[in-house]
């Protein structure tokens, strides 16, 4: 008998998303996120290479509110993906895994990132 | 790539409001995925309300008052009501439990909404074909392997050396872990998942066991291991309280010994 037609059973539509589970699909899109920054410092870095000029320009277009959304993104991107990297080392030596730490370890990557990102902005760029 | 949405014919349709029981006061809403193989229709949502005062208190005990007063049809896995078969393995309130050990009180208020275990084929309502699963399990060779002679009495352990199966050995292969995770839910013909993995790792650190060069060897490779990206599902809803993923990072940590050693 030919096996007949077997549907898929919901997944993403029906999960109770759990903060690690966020916390692991965001690093990824954080990951992507880099890229995109990445392009801004290094534009940021041929301009102040080529001369007064052109670095005028950038920072100009660095200026633009958009543009300091984004690098304010980039901040938090940088600072996130780091201690995501670092908790994902934790538990690469099989430290952290019980129902507690994994929980504490997770929102720490979280409030660490912000804070840093806040602190970095007022410090370089709002005071 | 990872299908993030459902074809088309998968997706649930809003299905039937099945009548409340009569002089029934104390009344728990059920939503309850339902799959017929015998039509052409889609998956559909069913709504049932169980009568409290005449029905035990789990999840399961509902599931079989809505079986046996309003629509036998209703299709099921279940044996033991205790834990310890893991055949009523779904997929309650947004995770994967036993419908035996998880009480209706349990989730808080509104309906209590019943899926299949996820990302899985679906034979029939409740009942996901988990011949897959199964396979997988079957080729990490679940058993002791040895090449010393075969002793006169049984192969000694010392007391430590038995401690280490202890989170291990307690697995009942449910599959609530495996079907929680997204890793598992996008590559699950390829990553061995993380209930199959933990078994892998029961026979990796038994002292009797004299394969694990082997296992090892079976085990290294950019898939069956490797996708486990410690997203933590699998240790969250183990209806044995087991963890999975501290069981996979053991493994990744015996792969880079072994490299070193």
């Amino acid at each position: 008998m030919a096996q007949s037609f077997r549907p898929t059973s919901p997944h993403l539509s029906v999960w109770r998303f759990t903060l690690t589970m966020t916390l692991s699909i965001l690093h990824r899109i954080l990951g992507v996120g880099l890229y995109l920054g990445t392009i801004l410092f290094v534009l940021w870095l041929g301009a102040a290479a080529l001369g007064q000029e052109q670095l005028a320009a950038v920072q100009g277009f660095f200026g633009h509110p958009i543009i300091q959304i984004g690098l304010f993104l980039y901040t938090w991107t940088l600072f996130h993906h780091m201690a995501g990297g670092i908790k994902h080392f934790v538990w690469d030596t099989g430290a952290a895994f019980g129902p507690a730490e994994r929980e504490i370890i997770t929102l720490a990557t979280l409030v660490f990132s912000i804070a840093a990102t806040l602190v970095v902005w007022a410090v370089f760029v709002w005071l | 790539m990872a299908e993030l949405i459902l074809d088309k014919r998968s997706r649930p349709k809003p299905g039937k409001t099945w009548p409340r029981p009569e002089g029934a006061t104390n009344l728990r809403e059920y939503r309850v995925y339902r799959y017929d193989p015998d039509t052409q229709e889609n998956p559909r949502i069913d709504t049932y309300f169980v009568d409290l005062d005449d029905c035990g208190p789990m999840i399961l005990d509902g599931l079989l008052w809505i079986k046996n007063n309003i629509d036998p049809t209703l299709t099921l896995r279940r044996s033991c009501r205790e834990g310890i078969c893991g055949s009523c393995a779904m997929n309650i309130d947004g995770a994967n439990t036993l419908a035996c050990t998880k009480g209706m009180d349990e989730v808080s208020k509104g309906p209590i909404k019943v899926y299949p275990l996820p990302h899985m084929p679906v034979v029939k309502d409740l009942v996901p074909d988990l011949s897959t699963f199964y396979e997988q399990h079957k080729s990490v060779e679940p058993w002791l392997q040895t090449k010393s002679p075969t002793p006169e009495t049984e192969w000694r352990q010392s007391r430590e050396d038995r401690a280490k199966l202890d989170g291990l050995y307690e697995c009942i292969l449910c599959a609530c872990c495996s079907t929680s995770c997204p890793s598992y839910w996008w590559n699950g013909e390829k990553y061995l998942g993380p209930a199959v993995l933990l078994q892998a790792y029961r026979w990796l650190i038994d002292s009797r066991d004299e394969a694990t060069s082997e296992r090892l060897d079976t085990l290294e490779d950019p898939f069956k291991l490797y996708r486990c990206h410690t997203i933590m599902n699998c240790a969250k809803v183990c209806p044995k309280g087991l963890n999975p993923a501290k069981a996979i990072a053991e493994i990744k940590k015996m792969m880079v010994e072994r490299k070193v050693a």
